[in-house]
């Protein structure tokens, strides 16, 4: 098994261990608003176990989608929408 | 995307101990089962991490008897709808996988209740047990400074890990008064595993202060948290933080069972003796029928997949151990009942559903949630109102009402999976089970 994977956050290289969820990657970017609300403020994760969906990141192309229940993979390319 | 199908026995929803406990007693009774979890790993949110890393104890023992059982595992499935008898519909990242069942274990466990309070929706302002279960898969704390607030012992559980994993956890402010928690502590001597637990969590928490009867009311930052302001009735102060891990006990998952037609008594699930709800062929375990921790859903979950499998005989014998667990439960939830002073923590400006950004003022005049949602949007965002509905129940006294599939958000090419009846390819499930 590979030692470490490399994502891509907002166009920043991000390397981490395997088993690592996205949403700890996309924090270890130094990001901290994952997604900006209806009235335009900043929102970061909450529930962090996929109820409250305050995570979601566009995660190669698909939007919307949770980042506390992905685990990073190879490659990933992700941008947060905050 | 493709539709697939699958045929089992048993289908258990739910991947934590109620439902590693209960798929491994069926298949320990030679039944087909399989085991629908929406996450990548096993354990759900409390044992989460135990594949991949170490885990001491029993958690990695119950996941190495899964693997031993010849349980189909369904990782990344997410079930959204049942749209037939003995029919569960749920979206894989493969496409919609329909499951045909004999038996159904709802195990779909908890999550943290989350109150309105000013600054609440500030980046930085997570539950304590989502921090501890994000921490656990990577989520960088080492050197944060860490107030952790609301209420039960999750607060304290999620104090430890994250100390263990180098965050300077500065408090930790429970709302229930000392005098409750002081009961609820002295009662633990008939549960010796939950006293060994709690003098090893309070020694590694040593120097940590834990304070009773205090909350937030507060949290301000900029574009993060960075200071919490919290109050104890009589006076208020502020504490600096990276982070504010805030959640006040927990509120169970019941939209599947609800989406079955299982009738619910305060909330909960309402079971009988062997776990069977009101709808045949259904049983629910854990969390959703009572608050009670991993050790009585470890119980429950055997006694709803005993009896899933027809060994009632030997469902009875663990009925002794199960009624122990429901007082330890009675205990727990008298200890940590929330205080009326958090209704009114919220201010006219505080939002109270985050998805769609409702304010407090707006829901003046509601006298339900179904009005709100017709005249605000509140809890008709991306959560469904799992966030809100929490809140907005103990707020104001709304009840929930229906829940409609999808239960949660699914592609659209799902939804038309969902609804067309094509032939289908038949799922060729393998045991394996991720490493």
């Amino acid at each position: 098994m590979r030692d470490h994977v490399t994502i891509s956050v907002n166009g920043k290289a991000v390397r981490v261990p395997p088993g690592t969820i996205l949403a700890a990657a996309v924090a270890q970017a130094g990001v901290s608003s994952f997604r900006t609300s209806v009235r335009g403020e900043p929102r970061g994760p909450l529930c962090g176990m996929g109820v409250c969906f305050e995570c979601c990141v566009t995660i190669n192309g698909k939007a919307y989608s949770r980042s506390c229940l992905t685990l990073c993979e190879e490659g990933m390319e992700v941008k947060t929408n905050g | 995307m493709a539709n697939q199908r699958l045929q089992s026995d048993v289908v258990v929803v739910g991947a934590g101990p109620t439902g590693i406990a209960a798929a491994c007693a069926v298949a320990e009774h030679g039944m087909k089962v399989a085991v629908v979890d929406n996450s990548p790993w096993l354990g759900g949110q409390i044992w989460r991490g135990a594949t991949t890393h170490p885990v001491p104890g029993r958690a990695g023992q119950w996941i190495d008897r899964l693997k031993r059982s010849g349980v189909s595992v369904l990782s990344n499935a997410t079930a959204f709808a049942a749209p037939a008898s003995h029919l569960l519909v749920a979206e894989t990242p493969d496409g919609v996988l329909e499951i045909t069942w004999n038996k159904l274990i709802a195990a779909t466990g908890a999550r943290e209740r989350f109150l309105p309070f000013p600054g609440w929706t500030l980046p930085g302002v997570v539950g304590p047990g989502g921090l501890y279960a994000m921490v656990k898969l990577g989520w960088p704390v080492a050197g944060k400074r860490v107030v952790v607030a609301g209420s039960g012992p999750l607060l304290l559980a999620a104090a430890d890990g994250l100390k263990q994993a180098g965050a300077r956890v500065s408090l930790v402010a429970e709302q229930a008064d000392w005098d409750h928690v002081l009961r609820f502590g002295k009662g633990l001597w008939r549960y010796p595993g939950k006293l060994l637990q709690g003098v090893g969590v309070k020694a590694r928490l040593l120097g940590v202060p834990y304070r009773c009867g205090c909350w937030p009311v507060k949290a301000e930052g900029t574009a993060h948290v960075e200071s919490v302001t919290l109050a104890n009735g009589s006076s208020s102060w502020s504490e600096d933080c990276d982070y504010l891990a805030c959640g006040f006990h927990l509120v169970p998952n019941v939209e599947l069972p609800c989406l079955l037609g299982c009738a619910l008594a305060s909330g909960f699930v309402r079971v009988d003796a062997l776990q069977l709800t009101s709808v045949p062929d259904v049983f629910c375990a854990g969390e959703p029928t009572g608050i009670g921790g991993a050790d009585c859903a470890l119980v429950e979950g055997q006694v709803a997949g005993l009896a899933a499998a027809g060994a009632e005989d030997q469902a009875r014998t663990l009925f002794g151990r199960r009624a122990t667990w429901h007082r330890f439960r009675t205990s727990l939830n008298q200890a940590f009942a929330l205080r009326p002073e958090l209704r009114h923590l919220a201010t006219p400006d505080t939002f109270v559903c985050r998805c769609e950004d409702v304010r407090l003022a707006d829901l003046k005049g509601c006298e339900s949630l179904r009005a709100a949602r017709l005249q605000t949007r509140c809890g008709m965002g991306s959560c469904q109102g799992r966030t809100c509905g929490a809140a907005v129940q103990f707020l104001f006294g709304w009840e929930p009402d229906s829940v409609r599939p999808p239960l949660f958000p699914v592609r659209l090419a799902s939804l038309a999976d969902e609804s067309s009846h094509l032939d289908k390819p038949t799922l060729q499930t393998d045991n394996s089970l991720q490493a």
